[in-house]
């Protein structure tokens, strides 16, 4: 019987279909990876609209809050509750002031939890209003069922 | 001249393995930290302050009331557009605002037009309230969006 000599069989494997692959697949999540993700909360699950778009221009001078289920609300990563809220805006205020724009210019986006009781975001709003601030946003997700 | 022959050359092979190292690194960082983005939108809302000298408002346009009665629980109980009970029936709301606004509110510029003042309890859950509002500011025709009041305000916290 003649035994094959396996000195000459070097076995090696093509790798360039898989790196393609694999090249491929890191292009598809870092174009689809979203870093904005930190305007999110992983408290506040929002309500369903199906009239909401997403907004074609950023809103100008955004102050994002989340209202948590338990009427917590949480501005720049802290919490805040309605009585102590109004420091939170008073930081915001002299950002806003700094740059020579009014209150009125600045957009307050409300983005509360939808189990969250309604009359603690009308609480949010008026604090709001107190600080001349005009111009709310009150966030939803796209329903498109 | 001595010339190689090229056939015969020494097959040049770079090492592969470091390289597929970090790329599925890569990968495997992208993929953990991947999380579909949800769609969002905003209900834009311009309410500034009511200042005292309320005598200047335009009594003739007078705002659409919208009350919203809660349970213990914070569900929707009841809803009353303008002292008529409506249950708690969302299309029923929408019939009757776009019987009341007609067919002219889409025509209007922006930031005119009727405004509907939503009152509602204190412990109602929000999502009813943005259910509401989206009742009340539009409906949805195919792709199209049809615009019924642009102008929605709240009224005092009840507490």
């Amino acid at each position: 019987m003649r035994i094959k000599s396996r000195k000459d069989e070097v076995s090696e494997i093509d790798l360039t279909p898989m790196i393609d692959m694999v090249f491929n697949l890191i292009a598809f999540f870092m174009v689809l990876i979203n870093f904005s993700q930190s305007e999110a909360n992983d408290r506040v699950v929002l309500p369903k609209s199906v009239l909401v778009k997403p907004p074609e221009e950023a809103l100008e001078f955004p102050i994002v809050l989340h209202v948590a289920p338990d009427g917590e609300i949480i501005v720049g990563g802290e919490g805040y509750t309605i009585d102590t809220l109004r420091i939170a805006f008073n930081r915001e205020l002299s950002v806003i002031e700094a740059e020579g724009k009014k209150p009125a210019d600045a957009n307050v986006i409300i983005r509360a939890h939808k189990d969250t009781a309604a009359g603690d975001v009308q609480e949010v709003i008026r604090v709001a209003q107190e600080q001349k601030f005009e111009r709310f946003a009150l966030r939803a997700k796209e329903d498109r069922s | 001249m001595k010339i190689r022959n090229r056939n015969e050359g020494v097959k040049q092979e770079v090492n592969m393995t470091a390289m597929i190292d970090i790329v599925f690194l890569l990968l495997i960082f992208f993929v953990m930290t991947f999380k579909i983005a949800e769609m969002e939108g905003d209900f834009s809302v311009r309410m500034p302050l009511a200042d005292s000298s309320g005598g200047a408002v335009d009594n003739t346009d007078l705002p659409i009331k919208l009350r919203l009665r809660a349970d213990g629980q914070g569900r929707l109980t009841a809803m009353e557009l303008n002292e008529v009970q409506l249950g708690t029936n969302i299309e029923r709301l929408q019939s009757m605002v776009l019987g009341l606004v007609g067919g002219t509110a889409p025509s209007e510029a922006a930031g005119e037009g009727p405004e509907v003042e939503i009152d509602t309890d204190y412990n109602l859950r929000y999502e009813h309230v943005i259910d509401a509002i989206s009742a009340v500011s539009g409906y949805k025709q195919g792709d199209r969006t049809v615009q019924l009041i642009e102008r929605i305000k709240f009224a005092k916290p009840r507490r």
